[in-house]
């Protein structure tokens, strides 16, 4: 049945695509009615609690944990070797990053620790306190050895290695080289370097890292029940390594208190719970308190660039960069913790045309937290580099940064692109959102007025960020490489009697608002009103088989399945609804729960009635005629690996000169994410991941001192950024959208995040530049921004 | 994060609470505003036996001016020293002080006396009332004490309060003619402890200052005063070279350390740009 509407998905009179109707789970949790993992209680659940190493580096001597066994209420306690019979150690690695190697991985340490945080004694009693009234007796004794902390010394001879029989602290190289760099750096007019230090920092979620394993042995099935972005891949994780066959594992997701990027992983504490659970043959939960997530959630970026640009004739010709970076003592399972460093290299330069490109990547091992794929992977890093260098070459060639980049961004006319690393792009608009952004913040305005300011001593600084971002990801991510993770998705949608619609689907809700995206798309597509969809999500059981919440693919994926699903069932509809009104389809539309006749907008009949007649009175239905009021569509992008979104993301600051404090005045996003389904849920999306920049920009970073121990893993002394301190974000669209999908969505989850900390940072060297300052690092804090001016 | 167990008390009277200090010793907190001890007990730094819980006790509530005398119960939560119309009559630093301290919910619950016996070093009202000249008012079992603010704080947590003590009230000299107060405070974030903080309270004759108290809070394990800065100023017109002398001369007064969010070095020169600013600004006042 094709869909004869002459109407796009896009301009049906009763399309919600483009609309910003609220999310139909806000009023729930706005009433304190949702339903987190944590909220869960079961039948003879017990609590595990861990007692974790308190070095970054060392050998397990003795582990007594007599005396805690007779506290109260404890139930097993379980160490390493114990563990590993229940529970197998897995290997960080995929296929298709060549040389990536890592060690295998135990749920709890087996022998060493390698570092301070990682999980080595599991306590389960009846009560959470109870567990940490016991761990608290566990005494382990440690040889400790020389830790590993600092990157940049990671690989020399002298430095120990961390897990011998890899033969050095090497996880990953990669070395990209397109045209003639030599060359076009040699031509150039001017040359401008930089060496740039991003920190280390973190995904602090609202809700901790949770989940209740469920073993019943009666059934021989686990269900576990998490808050995770991936239901279907920690499912295929849980059976892999607890040896339960992968159809008795069920995963349920309830509601989510944000992710980022945090619960896609596998975690020890959490395989650790789940094979606990098995062994004890009762319900374990496990939720990570606010201290152990800073040193067991991961960590993400930590990278140390050296980057040089050269421009010839007013345009971009060149850029090479060495990329180090450091991921902690093993590459993250199953994703691999290779991913931020070959984005970075990848994405550097991405929104320029220029075709002499030269990378170094290398990824070394190292005695601090785990370290993977946090909101916008290597998308700050690389767009921190490419901003930085752009300022700095303007400068060097006594331009307007906002001038180079307008000769230097790739053309709106030149695509089909290929950028200089290899990336693919089907269509962008870096001009026409170039040209937006000056017109929206009045950049001359505000170099007038920044000119102005200075004679009274004021420092304004203003930073423009071009970016890029990945989105809608291919089979060419993960699974190409050996990993478990569904590129594809699915949506299921059932019409039922009540003329009720509901929508399964594989992607998952993080608070972000998907459940609102498939229900706006199912409504938009079938014909019914928002209020007549309900939407079920984060369960292996129920939902069509999917990759979930990941690189800002719901939308674009699960959101064109959502619209195939949507059609087909409404085909399914018209031809029921045909034959009972003796029409013919193609003169029938349903519009607000009822088929009407296309041309007159006349209602022939309900679409409850239709339901009813259907599964209550299937004898008056003329004879061969088999209704399937139920369809189900999947998609996977193929024809490009990404589909990339382009934006133009600026800043406006003041710098204290006397004290370092930095004032966010303004903020600006010009975002094309192709076909925009509901722009608050988008601008929500971009707002938060600009403040998540921001904190990168200015105040998150995990700090180590030289023994590898976290120094500030509290939520005082971990700073995220506040309310108080953000400026207005002001979001304008274009939208370009993707050919490759009848939708045309792209992704937005990640873009503020992408761009804003290149955005604050070149604001900042803006505003102390005239002062013969310049920062190289971020968080800039207010003491590198006084040392910067030679302050202190 | 689950405390370790502990029993709870809460008295209706001073006596019921001494009596449960002295059966406990040392195995007693006591608990107030709870907004230090409670994050304490639950990342298990410290693990009393009982907790006493002194909110009840109307005889530490309620602001009252009387014989030239502000009286601040120990009680009074960081929203009603904010609010109080006598506070800011009488004592402007401590109301001025205390938008300062941390968030709304904290101010809600978190309390004067608390905030006082808890002797946070980077805390704000123990500069304030050691710059305004504060008695601190305690009772114990054998009566009532009165200690002056400069007496009260020993160092890093550490008060003159002993065992069986309870911190009952503060009281502060109603604000007199030509005094002023000035509070500034860098802190990385609103509501975060602050890197460097500084109450002042001084006496304004035209343009010359005297009797001026400089008081940082943050810079060291206890409210510390700028005593050379206070001499280098004193009898003087406040003026942009006498600033920067005194400023010049605050690393005679501090030592700061360092701790995450700032070196030793940069918190002295914090602490310099406040001085300039707060006695700029209290200076600048009357013109």
């Amino acid at each position: 049945m094709t869909d004869k509407s002459p109407l796009s998905i896009h301009d049906l009179p009763n399309s919600y695509i483009g609309r910003s109707v609220p999310r139909p789970n806000t009023r729930r949790l706005a009433e304190g009615r949702g339903a987190f993992t944590d909220d869960l209680t079961l039948a003879r659940m017990a609590h595990v609690a861990f007692v974790r190493s308190p070095h970054a580096h060392a050998e397990i001597k003795s582990i007594d944990v007599s005396p805690a066994e007779k506290s109260p209420g404890v139930i097993r306690i379980v160490a390493g070797e114990e563990m590993a019979r229940h529970c197998t150690p897995w290997v960080g690695v995929l296929t298709h990053l060549k040389g990536l190697k890592s060690a295998p991985q135990y749920a709890l340490a087996v022998g060493r620790v390698r570092w301070q945080g990682e999980p080595v004694v599991a306590v389960v009693a009846r009560t959470r306190a109870a567990a940490e009234d016991a761990a608290a007796l566990v005494e382990v004794s440690y040889e400790p050895l020389e830790p590993v902390v600092d990157m940049e010394t990671a690989l020399d001879p002298s430095t120990p290695v961390l897990h011998p029989e890899l033969g050095d602290n090497l996880a990953f190289e990669r070395i990209v080289d397109a045209g003639d760099v030599d060359a076009a750096f040699a031509e150039a007019d001017f040359v401008a370097d930089e060496v740039l230090h991003f920190g280390r920092h973190t995904g602090v979620t609202l809700e901790p890292r949770v989940l209740v394993a469920d073993y019943n042995p009666g059934a021989g099935k686990l269900t576990v029940h998490m808050s995770t972005q991936a239901p279907h891949m920690m499912k295929n994780i849980f059976a892999t390594h607890t040896g339960i066959d992968e159809d008795d594992v069920r995963v349920i997701c309830k509601d989510v208190g944000g992710s980022f990027g945090i619960k896609i992983h596998t975690y020890p504490d959490d395989m650790a719970a789940v094979a606990l659970s098995v062994m004890l043959k009762r319900p374990v939960k496990f939720v990570a308190d606010r201290l152990e997530s800073f040193v067991s959630d991961i960590h993400a970026r930590d990278h140390r660039v050296k980057a040089k640009i050269a421009v010839r004739g007013g345009r971009i010709t060149a850029i090479e960069i060495d990329d180090l970076t450091g991921i902690g003592p093993y590459s993250v399972y199953p994703r691999t913790s290779a991913v931020e460093c070959n984005q970075v290299l990848n994405l550097v330069g991405g929104p320029y045309d220029f075709a002499n490109y030269r990378a170094v990547g290398r990824v070394v091992l190292q005695n601090k937290n785990i370290m993977c794929q946090y909101r916008a992977v290597g998308h700050p890093v690389a767009f921190g580099v490419t901003e930085a260098l752009v300022d700095s070459a303007a400068r060097a060639a006594d331009m307007d940064p906002a001038e180079l980049r307008r000769n230097s961004l790739v053309p709106d006319d030149a695509y089909p692109y290929t950028g200089a690393s290899g990336i693919r792009f089907e269509a962008l608009s870096h001009q026409k959102s170039f040209e937006k952004m000056l017109q929206l913040m009045d950049y001359e305005g505000l170099r007038a007025e920044q000119a102005r300011l200075r004679e009274n001593g004021v420092y304004r600084g203003i930073g423009l960020a071009a970016m890029i971002e990945v989105t809608n990801p291919s089979p060419m991510f993960y699974g190409v490489g050996g990993a478990h993770i569904s590129a594809r998705d699915g949506v299921t949608i059932r019409l039922d009697p009540t003329g009720g619609v509901t929508c399964a689907t594989g992607v998952t809700e993080q608070g972000q608002g998907t459940e609102a995206m498939i229900a706006q798309i199912a409504a938009s597509a079938i014909g019914v009103p928002l209020e007549k969809v309900r939407v079920v999500t984060g369960d292996t059981e129920t939902t069509p088989y999917g990759g979930g919440t990941w690189a800002s693919r719901g939308a674009g994926i699960a959101g064109e399945a959502a619209l195939q699903a949507g059609r087909a069932l409404r085909g399914n509809i018209l031809a029921v609804a045909a034959a009972m009104l003796q029409a013919e389809a193609d003169t029938l539309d349903i519009r607000n729960a009822a088929v009407v006749d296309t041309d007159s907008g006349s209602e022939r009949i309900t679409l409850a009635d239709l339901g009813k007649t259907v599964y209550f009175r299937g004898n008056e239905l003329p004879d061969g005629v088999s209704p399937e009021l139920v369809a189900t569509r999947h998609y996977s992008p193929r024809q490009y690996p990404f589909a990339f979104t382009n934006g133009v993301q600026a800043c406006w600051l003041e710098v204290d000169p006397d004290s370092g404090f930095v004032q966010l005045l303004d903020f600006w996003v010009v975002e094309d994410c192709g076909t925009v389904i509901n722009p608050q849920l988008v601008d929500e999306q971009i707002r938060g991941g600009v403040v998540q920049g921001i904190g990168a920009a200015l105040y998150e970073h995990c700090l180590y001192d030289d023994q590898g121990n976290m120094r500030n893993a509290t939520m005082a002394d971990y700073l995220v950024p506040m309310a108080t301190e953000m400026p207005d974000i002001t979001i304008e669209h274009l939208e370009t959208p993707t050919a490759e999908s009848v939708l045309g969505a792209k992704g937005v989850g990640e873009a503020g995040t992408a761009g804003a900390p290149a955005a604050v940072f070149n604001a900042i060297n803006d505003a102390i530049g005239v002062l013969g300052g310049k920062i190289t690092a971020i968080p800039a804090t207010p003491e590198s921004i006084l040392k910067a001016l030679g302050k202190v | 994060m689950k405390p370790a167990p502990f029993d709870y008390a809460k008295p209706a009277s001073l006596e019921e609470a001494f009596s449960l200090l002295d059966g406990h010793g040392e195995d007693a907190r006591l608990l107030a505003g709870g907004q230090s001890l409670l994050p304490t007990l639950n990342m298990r730094l410290s693990a009393p036996a009982i907790l006493v819980d002194i909110s009840a006790l109307e005889a530490l509530r309620g602001i009252s001016i009387d014989n030239g005398m502000l009286r601040i119960g120990a009680l009074t939560t960081h929203t009603e020293l904010k609010a109080s119309k006598e506070v800011a009559r009488a004592a402007p630093l401590l109301a001025e002080a205390a938008s300062h301290i941390a968030h709304p919910a904290v101010r809600n619950r978190g309390t004067f006396g608390g905030s006082l016996a808890h002797a946070d070093p980077a805390a704000e009202l123990p500069a304030c009332v050691l710059a305004l000249d504060a008695s601190l008012e305690i009772a114990g079992r054998g009566g009532t004490r009165k200690v002056a603010a400069a007496d009260f704080f020993h160092g890093l947590f550490e008060t003159d309060l002993g065992p069986g003590e309870i911190l009952t009230a503060v009281e502060v000299p109603v604000l007199r003619k030509g005094f002023r107060s000035g509070f500034a405070e860098f802190a990385r974030r609103s509501g975060d402890f602050a890197m460097s903080a500084l109450a002042a309270h001084g006496r304004f004759d035209g343009e010359r200052v005297h009797e001026l108290r400089l008081v940082y809070a943050g810079v060291d394990i206890r409210p510390v005063r700028a005593q050379t800065a206070e001499q280098t100023v004193e009898g003087k017109a406040v003026t942009a070279d006498l600033l920067a002398d005194a400023m010049a001369r605050l690393g005679d007064d501090l030592d700061p350390m360092d701790d995450p969010h700032a070196s030793g070095v940069m918190k002295l020169h914090l602490s310099g740009v406040l001085l300039g600013r707060v006695l700029s600004a209290m200076a600048g006042a009357h013109r």
